[in-house]
């Protein structure tokens, strides 16, 4: 099988601290696959290391076929890769429409071009009202992000995440600090992007993570101590220890 | 097109202005202090490309601009000794633009790699590296004295010589024009609008796959190549060149301008350019403590308008275009809070303006000419009364400005309700 | 060989001048992380009230009462404007620092003219204090070093046996941190700036009768000073002090020893006959180009080592 992401023996210490403590991972594309763990895990730490935030101190990581250890943030994602973030990482001055863009322009190669209007480029204009629709901002399309509710904001960092299109999407708790019919909206909306992509999701949301995800990875103190199907996790000991002990 | 169409009115409107300009204001005065506030036009837009748009803050671009008109000049002085190809006055500020955007992509592609702080500093040790050049490579900046020039040479073609004033305004109006378009189209491209991404948000842009040090470098080199231009219209118009135009003085006037103006909306160093130019140069003669009073109304707006003069008028922008009756009940706060601004602002210059006259009097003279009254620095009196005056005003300020708050916050309000209903 | 000692001993004596400028200011920098551009200006401030108050009691007085309304300036700076603009960022920061830096100038040229004042050095000081490998060495200048010195022992002590020094220390370290231990953190960071400020207002009392009292030499001195705090580190006071020493041994020994490039030139093979800009470049020396040179450092550094020599963070 092809896999989407693959992690070998990936380590990253912080000063003398071992944040990342030897991680294999291997994730199949097409595959909606979870990443829980108790705070303070790492899980976070995974995601800037895979989308190249943070250098690995030790370990190799490849996505798609692609070794993409300690490349560029840009490069990686112009490779297939997206990521979310945990804290709403828009660009507050511009508008709603014009964040969506942002994340449009590249894949459709306008680059760094001076020379012409991106207002006149079709493709970018049908491409992003697209992604609005789906994220179900449309009716806010002219307003200033910064200006939007919590839960819209995330929609729209979920929005420009899958924007450029990339075969991997990472999302970094995409449900914090929703109300319940927040969450189910967005759990609708993770469902539709997976349709055809790899979706890795970190969550804190049990509820939707048993409902998506088709495999579940368990971090704990930096180590995956467990890689199953959503039912197979359920009935481990060393997860339950692990979820029991911590107060999480 | 279609977008530049839309905005034709806007871009009529403007070319007609500086057309029709020079049928107004007759003077010779008139005519150059024009002409100087195209040219500032020019730079402040540039500059604000990088501060507004890019998100960088440079203490140094009058490096581009004073570059551009050192090296525009020593063409043209070639030109007239017939040392080199023939090159029409007319497009010289191109050959300027050139100029800055050699230099912008070389020192671009060392300093922009990060913003904020790092990027300031940069740009301040190469603005004092280039203020030290200019006095030790005496051959080609001529240290303190600068460079002369005469723009007269070559061939005159419809009879273009730029030997009188009005041509030269000619030449820096239809360059302004140009650039303006220009650079107004240049936030439209992708370029443009990723810039402002990087601005917002460089990590982002980043993730969406854009090398951040890319989109400034290139956003450093163009806006380098229009203060080029403008260096060039500069050089041009008083056919010399100093070594105060590449220095740290300059790049904190057009930091004014630009910041006075507004950095948020296009139209804001446009109008801190004007303003700005059209002040000094009127009342640069009239008092001597002008350039204070400019220093304090910058160190204002940062405290208080942010976005500037054209910031404050955009606050009002969802007033007029809901519903501009909104408006009547903002008029008289308004009034207040300016009456009540203009009197402290009475009382502080009277007072300034009496310590400038003490401190830099004649033996013997006593009387300073204020508001055209006689004013007798010697006396008490003068002093009491500028001083109750401006403490008045600032005391009645204190109680005006929170109602001019109060009103606008309250028609927002309004505003809210009407999006909502 | 007294030339080595004597410019040896001048470049200490600015360095250290330089140090107590840029102490202030990593001060600042450390817990604010405010680039304070108006920092020389207070210095600046501080050589003309001296310059003033000397006129009236003399200088001893001054050196006590004018860096404490410098400081007392620099607080209320602080408490009336910084403070406001703080929610918009750095960048908005450095605006107001570099707006009050202009307004300080051109309110020290209303008051005292463009024009240098005649402040001089105390007269009770102007004698020589030690003749060493045949130089005079005034006992004003040898005063200048005991008080530099002093107060960077004093700062240093108050740094690192004192409550508040620890806390300071934290907040470089940490400055998120400091404030949810039940720090007042406005309370401290005006405090810090006064301080800051005034130290660069005793800088200015000991330095404008030797360096000269005008408006220009706020500009001259403060950029110096930011070059000296990034090479240091920003934050550092230790960087800052070696930093300083560095760069006023840099700059005298490049005027003192005058040292011609054109070996240097012809060396390459270039031609000593070289016309207009190739000639002034061929004929630079070392004291000629010795302006550029902390300029020169000051970029190299923030490209290829934005932290600085002794930095802990970026800049």
């Amino acid at each position: 099988m092809n896999m989407a992401l693959e992690l070998t023996g990936v380590r990253k210490n912080f000063g003398r601290t071992e944040i990342i403590r030897g991680i294999d991972l291997k994730i199949p594309v097409g595959e909606c696959h979870a990443i829980i763990g108790p705070n303070g895990a790492g899980k976070s730490t995974i995601y800037n290391l895979i989308s190249g935030k943070y250098r690995v101190t030790d370990g190799r990581i490849h996505l798609l076929g692609h070794d993409i250890t300690n490349r560029q943030p840009y490069e990686i994602n112009r490779m297939g890769l997206s990521r979310s973030f945990q804290v709403t990482n828009i660009f507050p001055r511009m508008s709603v429409f014009e964040n969506v863009r942002c994340g449009v322009l590249w894949v459709k190669g306008c680059k760094y071009s001076f020379w012409q209007f991106v207002d006149r480029r079709r493709d970018v204009q049908e491409r992003t009202a697209e992604i609005l629709a789906s994220i179900g901002l449309s009716a806010k399309a002219d307003i200033p992000a910064e200006l939007l509710p919590y839960a819209d904001q995330r929609a729209l960092e979920v929005g420009i995440t899958i924007a450029c299109g990339a075969q991997v999407v990472l999302l970094d708790e995409p449900t914090s600090g929703m109300s319940h019919s927040e969450t189910e909206r967005m759990v609708d909306l993770i469902r539709t992007i997976s349709a055809g992509r790899t979706v890795v999701v970190v969550e804190h949301d049990m509820g939707v993570v048993f409902d998506l995800a088709e495999r579940i990875s368990v971090l704990v103190y930096g180590e995956i101590i467990a890689s199953d199907t959503p039912d197979k996790i359920r009935g481990n000991p060393k997860v339950r220890e692990a979820y029991l002990g911590s107060d999480n | 097109m279609r977008l530049l169409l839309s905005k034709t009115g806007v871009w009529i409107a403007a070319a007609a202005v500086i057309l029709l300009a020079p049928t107004l204001f007759q003077s010779g005065f008139a005519l150059s202090v024009m002409g100087q506030m195209g040219v500032a036009i020019i730079f402040a837009l540039a500059y604000n490309m990088l501060l507004g748009q890019g998100g960088m803050l440079s203490f140094g671009h009058a490096v581009y601009f004073g570059l551009a008109g050192y090296f525009s000049i020593h063409y043209l002085n070639l030109m007239g000794e017939g040392l080199v190809w023939y090159f029409p006055v007319s497009l010289l500020p191109l050959f300027g633009g050139v100029v800055g955007l050699f230099f912008g992509v070389l020192i671009g592609f060392v300093s922009t790699r990060r913003a904020g702080t790092t990027f300031a500093m940069i740009s301040l040790g190469f603005s004092e590296m280039a203020t030290a050049l200019t006095l030790i490579l005496v051959a080609f900046f001529n240290g303190e004295e600068g460079i002369q020039t005469d723009r007269w040479v070559g061939p005159e073609p419809f009879g273009i010589t730029y030997g009188p004033d009005i041509q030269v305004y000619y030449l820096i109006g239809i360059w302004c024009f140009v650039a303006m378009v220009a650079m107004y189209a240049l936030t439209k491209t992708p370029f443009g609008r990723m810039s402002n991404a990087v601005r917002d948000n460089p990590e982002r842009a980043q993730f969406v796959g854009y090398n951040t040090q890319r989109v400034r470098w290139l956003a450093f080199s163009l806006s380098s190549f229009f203060a080029g231009l403008a260096g060039a219209l500069h050089a041009i118009n008083f056919e010399h060149v100093g070594f105060e135009t590449v220095g740290l003085a300059q790049s904190g006037f057009v930091l004014f301008m630009v910041f006075i103006g507004g950095v948020r909306h296009y139209l804001g160093p446009i109008l801190g350019a004007v303003l700005i130019t059209l002040l000094t140069a009127t009342l640069g003669d009239l008092t001597q403590a002008w350039f204070l009073y400019f220093g304090i109304f910058f160190v204002v707006m940062v405290v208080f308008a942010p976005g500037g003069l054209a910031g404050l008028i955009m606050l009002h922008e969802p007033v007029w275009k809901t519903d501009i009756r909104l408006a009547q009940r903002m008029i008289l706060p308004y009034m207040g809070g300016l009456i009540t601004a203009l009197i402290a602002g009475f009382g502080l210059i009277g007072l300034i303006e009496m310590i400038y006259f003490v401190s830099h009097k004649l033996a013997g003279d006593t009387d300073v000419l204020l508001y055209g009254f006689a004013t007798d620095v010697s006396s008490i009196y003068s002093w009491l009364i500028y001083g109750t005056i401006a403490a008045t005003g600032i005391v009645l300020c204190r109680k005006s400005f929170p109602a001019v708050r109060g009103s606008w916050n309250s028609a927002m309000d309004d505003v809210r309700e009407r999006f909502s209903a | 060989m007294e030339i080595l000692f004597f410019s040896l001993f001048n470049g200490i004596l600015y360095g250290l001048l330089l140090f107590m400028l840029s102490a202030g200011l990593t001060l600042i920098f450390g817990m604010m992380g405010v680039l304070n551009f108006a920092h020389a200006s207070f210095f600046m401030l501080g050589a003309y009230f001296a310059y003033q108050i000397s006129q009236f009691i003399g200088f001893w007085p001054a050196l006590v009462i004018a860096p404490l309304v410098v400081g007392v300036a620099g607080a209320l700076v602080e408490r009336y404007g910084l403070r406001q603009v703080h929610k918009y960022g750095h960048v908005a920061e450095l605006l107001f620092t570099f707006g009050i830096a202009f307004v300080i100038e051109e309110l020290v040229q209303m008051v005292w003219g463009k024009a240098p004042v005649p402040y001089e050095i105390p007269q009770s000081m102007k004698f020589t204090a030690l003749t060493w490998q045949g130089m005079n060495y005034s006992a004003y200048r040898v005063f200048m070093v005991l008080i530099s010195v002093g107060i960077f022992a004093a700062l240093y002590l108050f740094l690192k046996r004192t409550r508040v020094g620890l806390i300071i220390q934290a907040a470089l370290s940490y400055p998120d941190v400091v404030g949810s231990l039940g720090h007042n953190v406005p309370r401290i960071f005006m405090l810090v700036f006064g301080f800051g400020t005034a130290l660069a207002g005793i800088a200015g009392v000991l330095g404008g009768n030797v360096l000269g009292t005008e408006p220009a030499m706020a500009l001259q001195l403060g950029t110096i000073v930011f070059v000296v705090i990034v090479v240091g580190g920003l934050g550092s006071l230790g960087g800052a002090l070696i930093a300083s020493i560095f760069i006023g041994l840099l700059t005298n020994m490049a005027v003192s020893f005058d040292i011609p490039f054109r070996g240097f030139f012809e060396a390459l093979g270039v031609s000593p006959e070289a016309m207009g800009t190739g000639k002034d470049l061929i004929d630079m020396t070392s004291s000629g180009i010795s302006p550029i040179l902390p300029y020169l450092l000051l970029v190299l550094m923030l490209i290829f080592r934005p932290r600085g020599l002794f930095g802990q963070r970026d800049v």
